[in-house]
C-alpha cells in the first residue's frame, strides 16, 4: 500500500489525500480556478456554465470531466459524461469522471428529487460547446485560418479545407487561455449528429464495480485513521441518563468512548446524541459498543405505537380536512350521484436501506476539517458540519465517494456531522460507521399515510366526482419542530396534480403529529398517493363494470394540458416550469396504452391470473405499467410478468433509464409485497433483515419488458418515477386474479407465510 | 493472536482477536474493501468470499476458521468462469449502484463453477441470499445465463 500526501492550496486549506489503491477522491478540490471572474456564462439556464468548472483537458489527451452529482447507481457519471463529451465532442475513449467536492460553485449539488439531467442538460450542454468552440478557435489562431471553417472531431479539431488536425491535448494549454465564449457565440450540435446522447453508451462505473475497485463511503482509509460506531437513544430525543463504560474499555483495540450531546428539536441533521465507541478497527469497536451499559431517558416520543397511530390516522381521513384544490362542487355532485363509492388505504412507514449504510470519515486540521462521505447532499453536509461543529462553512470539506444505494437518505447528513464531532473530540481521523441495526433503528422514514377517496358516478357509470383526503406525519416536521400540515411540496407528488377529466374534484389534507425523524424516500409521498389514486381507478372501473385499463384512459381524458394552480392548489412543477414541462395527459395517455399493448392487455388469461394497469406523472415524467399475477387457492402469489412504459422526454443514456426503468419498479414491488417499519414505545421494532424485508432474487417477477418512448420533450427524471406505480398495478392484478382488495400494505408481513387471504373472498 | 492466512493466492500475517470475523480481517487489516458489508448477519451476501473454492458469508466467519484455507475475494477471482460472469455483468451493465455486486459475482461463480447451465429455479436457489436493494435481479439472471452460454 503506498501512501502520500498531497498539498493543495486552491482554496486556502491544506488538502489531506491518500492515493490508496482506489482512493482518487477529492482531486478536484481547488485543482482548478473555479469560474474565474470574466466567465460570461456564469448564468445560463439551469446555472454557471464556464467550462472550466467541469472540463480538464490533459496533455496527454485525457478529458477530466468532473460530475458534481452523486453516483449512486443512477449512472450519473456516465451521463453527465455522455453531455459533456457530445458537444465538446470528446472521444468516449479519453473520457474520465472525477467526483466534485461539495462546493456552491457547483449550483444545486443535491442528487435527489430527479433533476440532475434536467437541471444540469442545457447547462453542461453549454459547457461542452464553450470549450470546443474555444479549441477551434484555438487551432484557427495556430492556422491562420478564420475560426468557422475549423471543425471538431472526436478529440481533434480539424481543417477540412487543407486536410489538417491538431489534437485536443495539443491546443488544451492555449485554448484555456482563449476568452470563453458567450452563450450567443456557441452552436449547439443538432439532435441528429448527436453521438452519444439518446444512445445506449456503457456505464463509466462497471467495469470498475465488477473487479472490487472504487471507494465508496465505507471504503475509505486514512492512515492512522480509528474507527467509531455510537450508541443512540432508541427514541429520537431521548436522553442518555447514565453510562458506564468500564467493560468496554476492556476490549482490545477500543481506544477511547465520546458522550454525545443530546440535540434539541427540530431533528435536522443533528447527531442524535448517545455514546461513540472509537477504537482501532471494526470489530473492536463493534465489541465495545454491545458492552456499553446505557439508560435513557425516554424523552418526548416514548408513547409512539405506531398501529394506533395508523387507527387514528385513518379516523381523521374520515372527517373533512383543509381545501387544498378545488373543482366545481363535489359535495354537491356526490349528493346527487347515482352511485356513490369509497374506499380507505394505508401505506406504512418504510426505510431506505441503501446496501451500504451511512457512513463518514472525518479529519481535522486546526479548526478545518475534512470529510469523505458517501452523500447526495454535499453542500447540505457541508452546513450540517459546519452548523454542528460551529466553524465556517469555509472551513469544512466535504469529499463525495461513491454511494453505495441512496434512496434519499444519503441527503440526510447526520452521520457526517457525527462523524466530524467524534473525530475532533478524539484528534484523530475517525470513520464513522452504521451498522444496518443503526440504519434500521434511526432513520428518516418514509411517513405512514392514511387516505380515504370518494367517488360519484352518473347512471353510465362516468366519474363525476372525485374527492381525496390524505393525512400523514410531515417531512417539515424534520426542520421545523410542530409542523403538521401537509405542505405544497409534498402534495404535489400525486395528490395536487391528479390530472383527471371529471366535472368535480377536492384535495383535502389532514394534520398529523410526527414521532421519528420523517424523510423522504424515491419517489417520496408519490408512493402513497399513486397507490390509493391507482388503486380507487381500478376500484371505480370495478362499480362501473368497465374494464380498468379503459376506466383510467377515460379519467385521463382528452389531451390537454392540467394546472393544478388555477385550482387553488399551490403548483411548483417539481422545480420546472410547466411551459416546458406540462402536465400533458396525452402522454400519460399514451404510456398508459403502451404498457397495455406490451402486456397484450385483452388476452385471455388462465384460471387465477389476473392483470393490473396503474399510470402516474411525477418528477415531469410519465410511466405506466402493468403486473400479471397468478394466486393458486392457497392464496401463493406469482409475479408473472411486468411491463414498464416510460416518457421521460429527451432520454441521455436509454440503457440506464431501462435500468432505473426496472429496479425502480421491483423496488415499489418490493415496498408493496413487504415494505413496513413499526414501532412501540417510541422504538423502530425492525433491527436488520429479514424483520425488514426486502425482494429478494426468487421473489422477483422473472420477466419484465421496458419501452423508453422516444420523445424530444426536454429530459425529465428517471430516478424516482418508476417507483409509484409498481404498488398499485400489483394489487389492482392481485384483484383482477382472485377478488382480493388490498388497500393496506405491505401485502406481506416479515413471517414469511406469504398467503394472501383468498379464502371466502368472492370474485 | 498472529495468524497466517491466505488471500488470492498470498500469505499474510495478521495480528487480531482470532473471533474477528474474516470480513474485518479482509477490509482493515489487509484493506481488500471489495467485500462489501451489508448487514453482518448472513442475510445479505455483501460480504461473500470463496473459502477453497465455495461461497462463504465473511461477516460471520470467523478469522481462525480460514487458517491453512484458501480464502478468494472478488479482487482475487480469476479463471474462464469468473472471466466469462464478469464480461457478462458488462455487457449487460448488471450493476447500479455496485455495492452488493462483489458479493453478487463471488456467488455467480461459485454457482456456474459447480452447475455450468444453471435453471431459473438453480439461479433463484443460489442467489436468494444475495440481497440487491438497487433490485438488478433481472440483469443479474440475465448475465448468469449469458456467463454460462459464454464459459462453455
Ligand atoms: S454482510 Fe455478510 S451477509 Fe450481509
Ligand atoms: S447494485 Fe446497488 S444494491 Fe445491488
Amino acid at each position: 500500500m503506498s501512501e502520500t500526501t498531497k498539498t493543495r492550496t486552491g482554496v486556502g486549506r491544506r488538502n489531506f489525500l491518500v492515493t490508496s489503491a482506489s482512493l482518487i477522491l477529492g482531486l478536484t478540490l481547488g485543482g482548478r480556478n473555479a469560474a474565474a471572474g470574466g466567465s460570461p456564462l456564469t448564468k445560463v439556464r439551469g446555472g454557471d456554465a464556464s467550462p472550466d468548472l467541469f472540463i480538464e483537458i490533459r496533455a496527454d489527451e485525457t478529458v477530466e470531466i468532473t460530475c458534481h452529482r452523486s453516483e449512486m447507481g443512477q449512472q450519473v457519471w456516465t451521463a453527465m459524461a455522455q453531455i459533456i463529451a457530445e458537444e465538446l465532442e470528446a472521444d468516449w475513449e479519453r473520457v474520465r469522471v472525477v467526483q466534485a467536492v461539495g462546493h456552491p460553485r457547483y449550483g444545486d449539488q443535491n442528487t435527489d428529487g430527479s433533476r440532475s439531467v434536467r437541471y444540469n442538460f442545457h447547462r453542461l450542454r453549454v459547457a461542452g460547446g464553450a470549450l470546443r468552440t474555444m479549441l477551434e478557435r484555438t487551432a484557427a489562431k495556430r492556422w491562420k485560418v478564420a475560426p468557422s471553417s475549423c471543425r471538431a472531431v472526436l478529440g481533434k479539431v480539424t481543417h477540412p479545407a487543407t486536410n489538417r488536425s491538431i489534437s485536443f491535448g495539443e491546443l488544451a494549454a492555449d485554448a484555456r487561455a482563449q476568452p470563453i465564449p458567450t452563450e450567443g457565440e456557441i452552436v449547439l450540435k443538432k439532435r441528429a449528429d448527436w453521438r452519444y446522447i439518446t444512445k445506449p453508451v456503457k456505464s463509466l462505473t462497471v467495469p470498475r464495480i465488477v473487479r472490487g475497485e472504487g471507494t465508496f463511503g465505507m471504503d475509505v482509509q486514512l492512515p492512522d485513521m480509528l474507527v467509531a460506531v455510537i450508541a443512540r437513544p432508541p427514541r429520537v430525543f431521548g436522553k442518555l441518563k447514565r453510562v458506564d463504560d468500564s467493560q468496554t474499555q476492556l476490549v482490545s483495540g477500543v481506544v477511547e468512548t465520546v458522550v454525545l450531546d443530546t440535540p434539541t428539536p427540530p431533528a435536522h441533521f443533528q447527531p442524535l446524541g448517545g455514546v461513540a465507541v472509537v477504537a482501532r478497527n471494526t470489530w473492536a469497536a463493534l465489541q465495545g459498543r454491545k458492552l456499553l451499559e446505557l439508560e435513557w431517558e425516554a424523552g418526548p416520543n416514548a408513547s409512539y405505537d405506531s398501529e394506533t397511530y395508523a387507527q387514528e390516522l385513518m379516523a381523521k381521513v374520515r372527517e373533512p380536512g383543509e381545501v387544498r384544490r378545488k373543482r366545481g362542487d363535489v359535495a354537491a355532485a356526490l349528493e346527487s350521484a347515482a352511485e356513490r363509492v369509497a374506499a380507505e388505504y394505508y401505506v406504512p412507514h418504510l426505510a431506505h436501506s441503501p446496501i451500504e449504510p451511512p457512513v463518514a470519515t472525518a479529519k481535522w486540521d486546526g479548526d478545518e476539517v475534512t470529510c469523505w462521505a458517501c452523500v447526495q447532499a454535499p453542500q447540505a453536509a457541508r452546513k450540517a458540519v459546519a452548523r454542528v461543529c460551529e466553524i465556517p462553512e469555509d472551513n469544512v470539506t466535504i469529499n463525495v465517494t461513491w454511494l453505495g444505494g441512496g434512496f434519499g437518505r444519503k441527503s440526510k447528513p447526520d452521520f457526517v456531522a457525527e462523524a466530524a464531532v467524534v473525530a475532533r473530540a478524539v484528534q484523530a481521523p475517525v470513520k464513522l460507521v452504521w451498522t444496518r441495526e443503526d440504519d434500521l433503528t434511526h432513520g428518516y422514514y418514509h411517513a405512514v399515510s392514511a387516505q380515504r377517496l370518494e367517488a360519484g358516478l352518473d347512471a353510465e357509470g362516468r366519474c363525476v366526482a372525485f374527492l381525496h383526503r390524505t393525512a400523514f406525519p410531515v417531512i417539515d416536521s424534520t426542520f421545523e419542530a410542530g409542523a403538521d400540515q401537509p405542505s405544497w411540496g409534498e402534495l404535489r407528488l400525486g395528490a395536487s396534480d391528479t390530472p383527471f377529466a371529471v366535472p368535480n374534484l377536492q384535495l383535502e389534507t389532514g394534520r398529523a403529529d410526527a414521532h421519528l425523524r420523517i424523510g423522504w424516500l424515491r419517489s417520496v409521498c408519490n408512493i402513497y398517493h399513486a397507490f390509493a389514486v391507482q388503486s380507487f381507478v381500478a376500484e371505480l372501473a370495478h362499480a362501473a363494470r368497465r374494464d380498468p385499463k379503459d376506466y383510467l384512459l377515460t379519467l385521463i381524458g382528452p389531451p390537454r394540458h392540467v394546472d393544478p394552480n388555477k385550482e387553488g392548489a399551490e403548483y411548483d412543477n417539481y422545480g420546472s416550469s410547466l411551459d416546458d414541462y406540462p402536465i400533458d395527459t396525452a402522454r400519460l395517455a399514451a404510456v398508459t396504452t403502451t404498457a397495455a399493448a406490451m402486456a397484450n392487455w385483452a388476452r385471455p388469461l388462465p384460471n387465477g391470473h389476473g392483470l393490473g394497469i396503474a399510470a402516474h406523472r411525477s418528477f415531469t415524467t410519465y410511466v405506466a405499467t402493468v403486473v400479471e399475477v397468478a394466486v393458486d387457492e392457497e392464496g401463493r402469489l406469482a409475479i408473472v410478468g411486468v411491463w414498464s412504459a416510460m416518457d421521460a422526454g429527451t432520454v441521455v443514456n436509454t440503457n440506464h433509464a431501462r435500468t432505473q426503468l426496472e429496479g425502480g419498479t421491483l423496488f415499489g414491488l418490493s415496498n408493496a409485497l413487504y415494505g413496513e417499519i413499526t414501532a412501540k414505545q417510541g422504538i423502530v421494532e425492525q433491527h436488520n433483515f429479514p424483520a425488514w424485508r426486502v425482494m429478494r432474487m426468487n421473489e422477483a417477477p422473472r420477466h419484465m419488458e421496458t419501452t423508453i418512448i422516444e420523445s424530444d420533450a426536454p429530459p425529465g427524471g428517471i430516478g424516482e418515477p418508476p417507483t409509484p406505480p409498481a404498488a398499485p398495478a400489483l394489487t389492482n392484478a392481485i384483484f383482477a386474479a382472485c377478488g382480493l382488495r388490498i388497500r393496506r400494505l405491505p401485502i406481506f408481513g416479515p413471517d414469511r407465510r406469504d398467503r394472501l387471504a383468498v379464502k371466502g373472498v368472492k370474485q | 493472536m498472529k495468524l497466517t492466512i491466505e488471500v488470492n493466492g498470498d500469505r499474510h500475517d495478521v495480528d487480531v482477536d482470532p473471533e474477528t470475523p474474516l470480513l474485518w480481517v479482509l477490509r482493515d487489516e489487509l484493506r481488500l474493501t471489495g467485500t462489501k458489508y451489508g448487514c453482518g448477519v448472513a442475510q445479505c451476501g455483501a460480504c461473500t468470499v470463496h473459502v477453497d473454492g465455495r461461497p462463504r458469508r465473511a461477516c460471520v466467519t470467523p478469522v481462525r476458521s480460514v487458517v491453512d484455507k484458501r480464502v478468494t475475494t472478488i479482487e482475487g477471482v480469476s479463471g474462464p468462469t469468473a472471466d466469462a460472469v464478469r464480461n457478462a455483468w458488462v455487457s449487460i451493465d448488471v450493476p447500479q449502484c455496485g455495492y452488493c455486486q462483489s458479493g453478487q459475482i463471488m456467488t455467480a461463480v461459485a454457482l456456474l463453477t459447480k452447475l455450468r447451465r444453471p435453471s431459473d429455479d438453480d439461479i433463484d436457489h443460489a442467489m436468494s441470499g444475495n440481497i440487491c436493494r438497487c433490485a438488478t435481479y433481472l440483469r443479474i439472471r440475465r448475465a448468469i445465463h449469458q456467463a454460462a452460454g459464454d464459459a462453455k
